[in-house]
């Protein structure tokens, strides 16, 4: 049972994530996509049964930092990272809500 | 026409924690710092940092569910909630969607007609956005992350409210027990509380919902109640004229009183949420939630119940006491020390609340000891100093914790209780004030306040009224 994604929804998806998809891009993430969804219907046949969710590969749990800070100013650095920057800001395109 | 309606309003408040270090990250969360100082990779979203998740953060989660009657969740993680904007550098928000932190919880309100009780659906941590400032000169927004990363918890309420009074009633009941937990100012000026309305009506005694919308940008009491009161009507007049309410995000704008519909979201709702790879779960033992529980303070509805039985003060000082945790330990200190519950009482009900208003602040900026308080109190009480003295030691007590006996000392502030020296000027006001003393033997009581007054005046304020009083009647 393939599944078949439609163009609205490629282009649904592509909205969400800001990707500009070309023609042929969109028919490629279309048959991935579909790929995809028909791999999951195969977990959906298997019975899980009494099987706990996993949702971390790594058996851990209770990772913390105290409430100390660690950190200085590290401005420099990190606007070095900017495309553009003023007074100390990342510098932006104008957004309004 | 509106009681034709009925207003239905939940609340999602998000409350910036205390804590000393964002929640994923050692950087500060001091407020105010110049942009973009107290930011790191974690929290601009450099490619590869990973957060590692503040234990203070869960602590006070914690604590704040135990304080609302939530059920906490002793296994719970965190989720990312995936949307661009330019505040955001990750593109996403780490959040709690599956399992939140808390669950199922209450807050009790006093209305007009009795306690109603008002859902808390759940309260979930969070980390806060940067901060966009829009540039007036260029066309450009310009970012500080020094939020970005800040630990917030947001708490979703039921749908349980259905005025404007209702829903203060439930903010300041939360704040009031966030800020006696310690886990937060909330201040709603500064953004440390902030309150997004959700908001419908629906004909009297339908069981439907209507559809709702929710207003942002509500930053003090005043504005949430107009806010609502804004809203309910326009949706009810929607509804009258046969149109559809939309749901949307709607901004208020305190100075137009009015609100508008923001950028529509349809196409930006759709979060994607999914389980945070990058932090593991977080497993609350028994023992851990025992410790936070033992290390909660008496709230306020406790304390109110102990003040009626420890303390003979009236009840409306014992509420208006224990509406700041800051006067209630400094009256709960300094009782313990004078022994004197009701001097102290009265000392915070009337020089420190008029001394709070007159320089506009607020209780938890108090910084005087209870030591001295109570040292004060000692001292009216021994007579070493008078009334109207007390209150000028006061006052340097409130603005620098001077040291009573020290100041007093300093300054030659003592009541002279040189009977010789009193009954000298005793004398000399009666000498030359006979008027007075005849108004006095023909009956007119205040004339005798007249000479207290004169007497005090030529003791320079430092006698013991009492004694003066005392003394002139003997003489006239």
């Amino acid at each position: 049972m393939a599944h078949v994604i439609s163009d609205e929804t490629i282009e649904y998806v592509g909205i969400l994530a800001k990707l500009e998809l070309s023609e042929e891009e969109k028919a490629q993430a279309k048959k991935d996509m579909g790929n995809m969804l028909d791999y999951m219907d195969m977990l959906n046949d298997l019975d899980t049964e009494g099987v706990e969710p996993l949702f971390h590969v790594y058996p851990l749990s209770n990772v913390f930092r105290e409430d100390v800070v660690e950190n200085g100013d590290e401005r420099d650095r990190m606007l070095a990272n900017a495309p553009e920057e003023k007074e100390g800001a990342f510098k932006v395109p104008k957004t309004v809500e | 026409m509106n009681r034709q309606y009925e207003t239905v309003i939940g609340l999602e408040v998000h409350v910036e924690l205390a804590t000393e270090t964002k929640i994923f990250c050692g950087c500060s969360t001091r407020f105010g710092g110049a942009p973009n100082t107290h930011t790191c990779p974690v929290c601009t979203g450099m490619p590869g940092a990973l957060p590692v998740l503040n234990r203070q953060v869960v602590e006070y989660a914690a604590a704040v569910g135990l304080a609302t009657g939530c059920t906490i969740n002793q296994c719970c993680r965190f989720d990312r909630k995936n949307y661009f904007y330019p505040d955001n550098p990750q593109n996403y928000q780490i959040s709690q969607l599956y399992e939140p932190i808390c669950r199922d919880g209450h807050i009790d309100i006093d209305t007009p007609s009795g306690i109603k009780r008002i859902g808390i659906h759940e309260i979930h941590m969070e980390e806060d956005a940067g901060k966009l400032i829009h540039d007036e000169w260029e066309d450009c927004s310009l970012v500080d992350f020094n939020r970005s990363g800040v630990p917030l918890i947001e708490i979703v309420s039921e749908p349980d409210m259905s005025s404007a009074e209702e829903v203060i009633a439930y903010l300041e009941k939360l704040r009031l027990i966030i800020r006696y937990l310690g886990a937060s100012d909330c201040r709603l000026q500064e953004g440390s509380m902030r309150a997004d309305v959700n908001l419908s009506v629906r004909k009297a005694g339908s069981r439907e919902l209507g559809t709702r919308t929710e207003m942002k940008n509500l930053n003090s009491f005043k504005a949430i109640a107009r806010a609502i009161e804004g809203e309910r009507d326009r949706q009810i007049e929607l509804l009258e004229m046969g149109r559809q309410v939309v749901q949307e995000t709607r901004r208020w704008d305190d100075n137009k009183e009015a609100s508008h519909a923001m950028r529509s979201k349809e196409d930006a709702r759709d979060y994607r949420y999914f389980p945070e790879p990058d932090l593991v779960p977080v497993l609350i033992s028994d023992e851990w939630l025992e410790r936070i529980r033992a290390g909660q303070p008496e709230l306020r509805t406790q304390k109110l119940i102990r003040y009626k039985k420890e303390f003979d003060i009236p009840d409306y000082d014992a509420q208006i006491i224990t509406s700041e945790k800051k006067l209630a330990d400094l009256f709960e200190a300094a009782s313990a020390i004078c022994k004197k519950p009701k001097k102290v009482s009265n000392w915070l009900m009337g020089e420190t609340m008029r001394l709070l208003k007159e320089r506009e602040m607020e209780a938890d900026e108090l910084s005087f000891s209870p030591e001295h308080l109570a040292e004060l109190i000692r001292l009216t009480g021994e007579g070493v100093i008078n009334g109207s003295v007390a209150k000028e030691v006061f006052l340097k007590i409130f603005l620098e914790d001077v040291d009573p006996v020290k100041y007093v000392e300093d300054h030659g502030l003592k009541t002279v209780n040189d009977e010789g020296a009193l009954q000298e000027t005793v004398e000399k006001v009666l000498a030359d004030n006979p008027q007075s003393v005849a108004d006095y033997r023909s009956g007119k009581e205040k004339a005798l306040g007249f000479l207290v007054g004169q007497t005090m005046k030529a003791m320079k304020g430092k006698a013991d009224p009492q004694a003066v009083n005392r003394m002139l009647k003997e003489r006239i």
